[in-house]
């Protein structure tokens, strides 16, 4: 058993953070800000191969794996949740599922242009009444002759609007329950195909959150992505990898947190001596630290074991339970010793507490992340 | 065409510590980074490779640890990485480097050779120029601009407030300033080509055709009396003002420091 990351390893995680702290951290704050979706620094990860990390080099991507796309996600959400989340929706949700359960067919016309950076991706399952009770779905989807006809609404689409590609649940046979659900691959222009609201988030504000509407909107039978019937297994492995790069977003946020406040905690004086020099700020710093790494070995084990091709559920379930509680704990200590500044803009841990809380919320909640874990030490 | 360009590890910082007693730099604890006006010289390269085609070599003459930012410029999208490397090489000053590297270097084929201006470690800027003359070849350097017509390259050149617009036939070496690009990023598959397929040659004293008068601590005549850290001066002041107000302002400084 070896913790260290080798040489490979260690030089994408430093590539991420050169690229993070160039690129992503200058505009972190006025993206958030002005709910702004930042275009130039997602084509930026376009052109470096950042969009396709884990996929083979066979449809376009990078040929390397899950915990150097972990990596990415938590270096890139160190200095900006918003753009750690965009990168995780279009990988995990978007080209993973293309990836696992598409034809050669589809994947050379959609994971390819996915990967190699010409598309962004999004994954709609959420509808209003089908949020944790994803079975619920409403959305439908009838043969007619060559084509699908999609009709229905998904909510709370990350990316949605900005991406080209996305991967749609809908019902196509409501007698039959989760086994009537299936999955779809549909592109943006497609008559039929529109774009809701975009929503007004607490944070992670600069990645679009919108609503998909899909009105008759007829789809080539062959964009039917795995076999009729069986999307809701497309969905939950899917998900299943998605929370390995939420947790990574969430152990980003947490890192970048913690920086900041060790940073400050040197800096800025009260009574006469940096605030460092203080026990309860020191002791603070150590409880931070230290669930910080507990986390970091949960979400690096995780997406080991994907990479190995191991059964992941569980441990993916875990890693974005702890990584997102203690994203949220992290950011709300940095608030704390940051005293006043911190509740203010400039110093951005404001900032990381609103982007954490997500964390806790969505690709399943902290709730369903325990249903998962106790159901696979009860079974 | 096949470019070679010469880069080196140098530690990453702008703030040279050295040794009070020895007068030598402090590497331990410095993280390594590819000194920047070289890695401005890769990144010149590989635009010509971009648009013109062409095969890219870097070149470093350094201890074992240089292989790693071998592979930094491998990831970046060189195709080849040599690394120089022998106990008897140590300590050369840019006489005895530059008559390695051209030794090592005329064992290749070249029809560019780009180097770093200077590297922040030395700030001799000798090593490029000396290399073209060990090689016969001409030397442009201090290049703010680099571009490939036809069978000539030419290079605009910093010279005081002026630029020169140099164009040369092939070969030549050039040597480039840290402002001439913003040099790319790697990419994550390139990284792990470069540390699981790529080979690093590795050249020690025999595979290098060049006299020992010329390599080492003895065959560097260069011998550096005494280091020591500059007193830093106090940093200028911009006035943006009108001219009558900042003639104004920078009378009343001058007679308030008693100059006037």
């Amino acid at each position: 058993m070896d913790f260290s990351l080798t040489n490979e390893y260690a030089m994408a995680q430093k590539l991420f953070r050169d690229f993070a702290q160039n690129e992503v951290a200058p505009i972190a704050e006025e993206v958030d800000e002005n709910h702004r979706f930042p275009t130039e620094t997602v084509a930026l990860m376009q052109k470096y191969g950042f969009m396709g990390i884990p996929f083979s080099k066979e449809w376009g991507g990078q040929g390397c794996d899950y915990l150097t796309y972990a990596l990415a996600v938590e270096e890139i959400s160190k200095v900006c949740g918003t753009t750690g989340v965009i990168l995780s929706a279009h990988t995990s949700l978007c080209a993973g599922a293309i990836n696992a359960y598409g034809t050669p067919e589809q994947k050379d016309k959609f994971l390819r242009p996915l990967a190699d950076g010409r598309k962004i991706g999004a994954f709609g399952l959420t509808e209003p009444e089908a949020g944790t009770d994803a079975a619920g779905q409403q959305t439908k989807a009838v043969l007619d002759g060559d084509e699908w006809v999609i009709n229905g609404n998904k909510i709370f689409i990350t990316n949605g609007g900005e991406a080209e590609i996305y991967v749609i649940f809908a019902m196509t046979d409501k007698a039959a329950g989760t086994r009537g659900i299936s999955a779809f691959i549909v592109e943006k222009g497609t008559p039929g195909f529109e774009f809701g609201i975009n929503e007004k988030k607490m944070g992670i504000r600069g990645s679009a959150t919108r609503e998909l509407i899909f009105r008759d909107c007829r789809i080539p039978k062959d964009q039917l992505l795995g076999k009729e019937g069986k999307g809701f297994g497309v969905a939950m492995s899917t998900l299943d990898d998605g929370r390995i790069g939420i947790a990574a977003q969430a152990l980003g946020i947490a890192g970048g947190a913690l920086e900041k406040t060790v940073a400050y905690v040197k800096e800025r004086k009260q009574f006469g001596r940096p605030i460092s020099a203080f026990q309860n700020t020191q002791f603070k710093l150590a409880e931070m630290k230290t669930e910080l790494e507990a986390a970091r070995w949960l979400v690096y084990l995780a997406a080991s074991k994907y990479d190995k091709g191991e059964k992941h559920s569980v441990e993916a379930a875990m890693a974005k339970l702890k990584a997102s509680r203690v994203a949220s704990w992290i950011t709300n200590q940095a608030v704390q010793l940051h005293g006043g500044y911190g509740y203010i803009q400039d110093y951005g841990v404001e900032r990381m507490m609103r982007d954490a809380k997500i964390t806790e919320i969505y690709e399943g909640t902290s709730e369903v992340m325990l249903m998962v874990v106790s159901a696979a030490l009860l079974k | 065409m096949k470019i070679i360009v010469c880069i080196k590890q140098v530690p990453d910082t702008t703030e040279v510590k050295l040794d009070p007693k020895t007068g030598t730099l402090i590497r331990e604890g410095v993280p390594s980074i590819m000194n920047p006006d070289d890695k401005a010289g890769l990144e010149a390269a590989l635009r010509i490779k971009d648009e013109h085609g062409a095969h890219v070599s870097v070149i470093s003459m350094g201890p074992f640890q240089a292989r790693e930012m071998l592979r930094e410029a491998l990831a970046m999208g060189a195709d080849a990485a040599y690394l120089i490397t022998d106990r008897a090489f140590a300590a050369s000053d840019t006489w005895a480097t530059s008559s390695i590297l051209a030794a090592a270097i005329s064992k290749l084929d070249y029809d560019l050779i780009i180097t770093g201006r200077q590297a922040i470690d030395g700030d001799t800027a000798q090593v490029g120029p000396e290399t073209a003359e060990h090689l016969g070849i001409p030397n442009i350097s201090y290049a703010e601009e680099v571009h490939v017509d036809g069978d000539t390259l030419v290079v605009k050149r910093q010279f005081e407030d002026y630029s020169h617009l140099v164009r040369a036939k092939f070969p030549v070496l050039i040597t480039a300033l840290g402002e001439l690009n913003k040099p790319r990023y790697m990419t994550p598959g390139a990284i792990f080509d470069a540390w699981r397929e790529a080979e690093i040659v590795e050249w020690n004293r025999p595979d290098v055709p060049v006299d020992d008068s010329n390599i080492g601590y003895r065959g560097s005549p260069t011998r550096v009396a005494k280091s020591f850290p500059k007193t830093m001066k106090a940093p200028g002041m911009k006035i943006e003002e009108g001219v009558e107000e900042s003639v104004e302002f920078i009378f009343d400084k001058l007679k308030e420091k008693y100059l006037l």
